[in-house]
């Protein structure tokens, strides 16, 4: 297995290993979402206490649960990168930050937007709320750690720190709802148990979930081709691919 | 569909305001998302070219060097 991976650890073969799988990734992440976005809008039953305010979970939840997910497999390549040195680890720092540092912002932005009806409060200090934010701020943190050092590979074992050091709040984020009082409700889906959701609007929600780690998948890809591109900008093969 | 109509699609029951924007802004976030990787590609693609024509010139530079 070892042997299969290792030409990914330079650029180029990583570089068209993405290209190959981008153009899938995009296609079915637009598809999935258009059906899971569109189901839940317009064809799943409105709730019987939140009436159609809860729709906004259709983009909450995905958003929020791959904030998560996306800092976990951005620590994991951290890890790869300081104990490893693959040079691909580190660009991978940089090319999953920012997409997570997206989902974190909408998912704080539609949470907000959806506590007002229901909780009657754009924002709360609360421990969920409050964990979040800070995960907003981890992302930003280390986007700016690995472009804060002229010397590229400063900067990426900087960044690589952070998040390895603030992987801590990925389960703060999951359990404050049980560790803390907290406005926001526990877990519908991310549990052991059965989901505490009807099936009818728990499928388009799994639909979307499905769509936003596609998405994700996508984003990261792209963004990953461009870190490589920019690393190895003096080599001849990104000049013959930047050609055409 | 759980709508009988446009009207109330658009109105989601009273909460309209609330679902669309966070729509929206969703939607906006991420079209920003892929406009900025698709920016960078393109002035990767400007640095490249810049290099290059900067590589001609100094190949070019240390011929006439030589033919001196």
């Amino acid at each position: 297995m070892w042997r299969w991976l290792h030409p990914y650890a330079k650029g180029e073969a990583t570089y068209r290993l993405l290209g190959r799988w981008l153009p899938w990734l995009t296609g079915s992440a637009v598809l999935t979402l258009a059906v899971g976005l569109i189901w839940g809008l317009l064809y799943a039953p409105p709730d019987y206490q939140q009436g159609d305010s809860y729709r906004i979970i259709y983009i909450h939840v995905p958003a929020a649960i791959f904030s998560m997910g996306t800092y976990t497999a951005m620590a994991i390549a951290a890890l790869i990168a300081l104990v490893w040195q693959i040079r691909t680890a580190e660009w991978a720092i940089a090319a999953i930050a920012p997409v997570g540092a997206v989902l974190t912002f909408i998912a704080l932005f539609t949470g907000a937007v959806w506590g007002k009806p229901m909780w009657g409060t754009w924002w709360e200090w609360d421990a969920r709320l409050t964990s979040e934010l800070i995960l907003l701020f981890l992302y930003l943190g280390v986007i700016a750690l690995y472009h804060a050092f002229s010397d590229s590979r400063t900067g990426a074992k900087a960044a690589g720190i952070l998040a390895l050091v603030g992987v801590v709040n990925v389960p703060i984020i999951h359990y404050s709802v049980y560790w803390w009082n907290s406005l926001h409700q526990g877990a519908t889906i991310t549990k052991f148990e059965k989901p505490s959701m009807a099936t009818s609007m728990l499928i388009p929600l799994l639909i979307c979930l499905l769509g936003f780690a596609l998405m994700t998948a996508a984003f990261v890809c792209q963004r990953l081709r461009n870190e490589i591109l920019r690393q190895e900008l003096h080599r001849s093969w990104v000049q013959q691919e930047l050609d055409q | 569909m759980s709508f009988s109509g446009w009207n109330e699609v658009i109105n989601m029951g009273g909460y309209g305001f609330f679902v669309w924007l966070s729509f929206g802004v969703t939607l906006a976030a991420l079209a920003a998302l892929m406009i900025h990787g698709l920016i960078t590609r393109r002035s990767l693609q400007q640095q490249s070219k810049l290099q290059q024509q900067r590589q001609q010139r100094l190949a070019r530079r240390k011929q006439q060097e030589r033919s001196r």
